[in-house]
């Protein structure tokens, strides 16, 4: 296996796509939304939460590749208890990230745990499934009555 | 006489052999690497790779023969238009058509679905008219006849498939009505490789006086399609999936029924006569053709049916499905995996699912070990909904394939089993 792809499936996404954290539906959310990649049929849906400015809850469903589920998985930890300014914030951190748009030598530190998708960048095509889950948060903020779809 | 009899069986087994190390020496692009590894290409139902003689065909017309068609009095517009014209002749014969009048040329199977979808509804599908198409179409054999059938107001009925991906044909006549119109469907599935009857198919619609068109671009490449054994009324295929280039197609209607229908698309060369009040048409096939065609494109598919000739479809035929049985038999030993569509009769494609592991990780981690695969739903999104799945892997093979080949699938298989373990 070459470096690339032992970055791409490293142990802890292994395991969150093994065991998701937040897996299922929260009954008293208030915020939802749907995300489709068309492309591999990865689907999510996610339910928030919130209560003032604080994400309070989180959770998500849906079936996908490791990288979507994992990735949804990490975000939902991360995000809980976040304001939603944080949120959006973490989102545009993350998007730069995966996508290869920032800076080199940017560690993404602030990002945590979630750095380890990082190696995503080296996979263009996978890209969509990593932040497949953070658009489809986005749109629930806002509460958007359109489903999400990365094409 | 027994003796006799095995030594005819060998010398018949002798006389097919097929050299494939030869026949991969055509493709140039099979000589290069993927990360450094030698290219195992099956993804051959997205798209066959060119052979040698059909990209210096395009390079030749381009170089000495370039001009349009059908138009100019001048030299090359003659010798264009020459070349273009064998093409159709070779179609015609290849597909075993009455005559060059029932070829017309466009862009691709979707390409000619859309044309026929358009002609055929505006004329022959009113409000609460029927067409049957099958649950294991292609988007481009279902999403044409929805946005007809939302236009004119008739209805789409499905016939369904059952766990092995094979159609359930006694649901037929129960779908037939007085309304139905026409019957489409594929010839071959794309994403579980069944051979459906269609012979069988088109004699029942016909027994109801249904009109069929049938959807050939799976089966073009793999097996003999005679349209006048099968009867069909209309067949389709794409070039760029018989080794001929990208934007190429192919619509063949009995010339009768061709005659009925009204143009697609307006415009030069589908015309006879233009004045400011009305115009009248160019006759079959040109009255279908409007503007310039891919000339060059064309030209090269004629040269890539003559290629697949010299090889044989017979040859063709049998040694994929050598490479069919050996692949099912290799894929089947390693645990855990399973295949979606195991009809009686298949084409060289196999979808599988690996236990717990998404086809899409699947498609990255073959990829990094130099085998092309497709991940995902093949544009059949109504059979991944019927298995239950969101997506499968797919293998598809052509008859520059190897066995060794197969076993670099089955290695790289094992290997994401290792990844994900």
């Amino acid at each position: 296996m070459n470096s690339e792809l032992r970055e791409l499936y490293q142990q802890v996404i292994l395991d969150h796509n093994k065991n998701p954290k937040n897996f299922g539906k929260i009954e008293n959310h208030n915020h939802s939304s749907e995300g489709f990649n068309p492309l591999c049929g990865d689907h999510i849906h996610l339910y928030l939460h919130t209560d003032g400015d604080i994400i309070t809850d989180i959770s998500f469903e849906g079936g996908g590749c490791a990288i979507s589920k994992s990735s949804a998985s990490m975000m939902t930890a991360f995000v809980k208890g976040k304001t939603l300014a944080e949120a959006n914030h973490l989102f545009e951190r993350f998007h730069e990230m995966v996508t290869g748009t920032g800076s080199d030598d940017d560690a993404y530190e602030d990002l945590d745990k979630l750095a380890v998708l990082q190696g995503v960048k080296e996979f263009p095509v996978r890209v969509k499934c990593a932040s497949l889950a953070w658009h489809t948060l986005v749109a629930a903020l806002k509460n958007s009555p359109e489903s999400i779809s990365t094409e | 006489m027994i003796n006799n009899l095995k030594e005819s069986l060998v010398e018949e087994k002798v006389n097919t052999f097929f050299n494939v190390e030869a026949v991969r020496k055509d493709f140039p692009i099979l000589e290069r690497t993927i990360y450094g590894k030698p290219l195992v290409y099956l993804d051959n139902a997205a798209t066959t790779h060119k052979p040698k003689v059909v990209i210096e065909r395009l390079k030749e017309y381009y170089e000495s023969e370039n001009s349009n068609i059908h138009r100019g009095v001048h030299y090359l517009s003659q010798l264009a238009t020459n070349k273009f014209e064998e093409t159709r002749e070779k179609v015609r014969k290849f597909i075993n058509a009455s005559s060059v009048k029932e070829i017309i040329f466009t862009k691709g199977a979707t390409d000619s679905i859309n044309l026929f979808a358009s002609s055929f509804g505006r004329k022959f599908i009113s409000e609460g008219d029927e067409i049957i198409i099958t649950q294991m179409e292609h988007h481009a054999n279902i999403v044409p006849w929805q946005m007809l059938c939302e236009a004119n107001k008739a209805v789409l009925k499905y016939i369904p498939i059952d766990d092995n991906g094979e159609l359930i044909l006694s649901d037929l006549e129960k779908l037939i009505t007085p309304k139905t119109k026409l019957i489409s469907f594929l010839h071959v599935s794309n994403s579980l490789g069944t051979i459906n009857p269609a012979k069988e198919i088109i004699s029942i619609a016909h027994k109801h006086g249904i009109k069929v068109l049938l959807d050939g671009a799976q089966s073009i490449q793999h097996s003999k399609v005679d349209v006048r054994d099968l009867d069909a009324d209309f067949f389709v295929f794409s070039g760029h999936k018989i080794y001929g280039p990208t934007g190429t197609g192919v619509l063949y209607g009995k010339e009768s029924l061709l005659n009925e229908l009204p143009p697609y698309q307006g415009g030069g060369d589908m015309i006879r006569v233009v004045t400011m009040e009305k115009t009248s048409y160019n006759e079959l096939p040109y009255k279908f053709e409007a503007g310039t065609p891919n000339i060059a494109g064309i030209i090269g598919l004629g040269t890539a049916i003559d290629y697949v000739n010299t090889i044989g479809l017979e040859n063709i035929s049998n040694y994929e499905h050598e490479l069919l049985v050996y692949a099912e038999k290799k894929l089947l030993e390693i645990e855990g995996v399973k295949i979606i569509g195991t009809a009686k009769n298949k084409a060289a494609v196999i979808s599988f699912v690996l236990e717990g592991i998404h086809p899409h990780d699947v498609g990255t981690i073959l990829d990094s070990e130099g085998v092309a695969i497709r991940a995902g739903h093949h544009c059949t999104q109504p059979i991944m909904q019927r298995f239950g799945i969101p997506a499968t892997a797919r293998a598809s093979f052509s008859f520059y394939n190897t066995m060794e080949e197969v076993d670099q699938l089955a290695l790289a298989i094992k290997k994401v089993f290792e990844v994900f373990k």
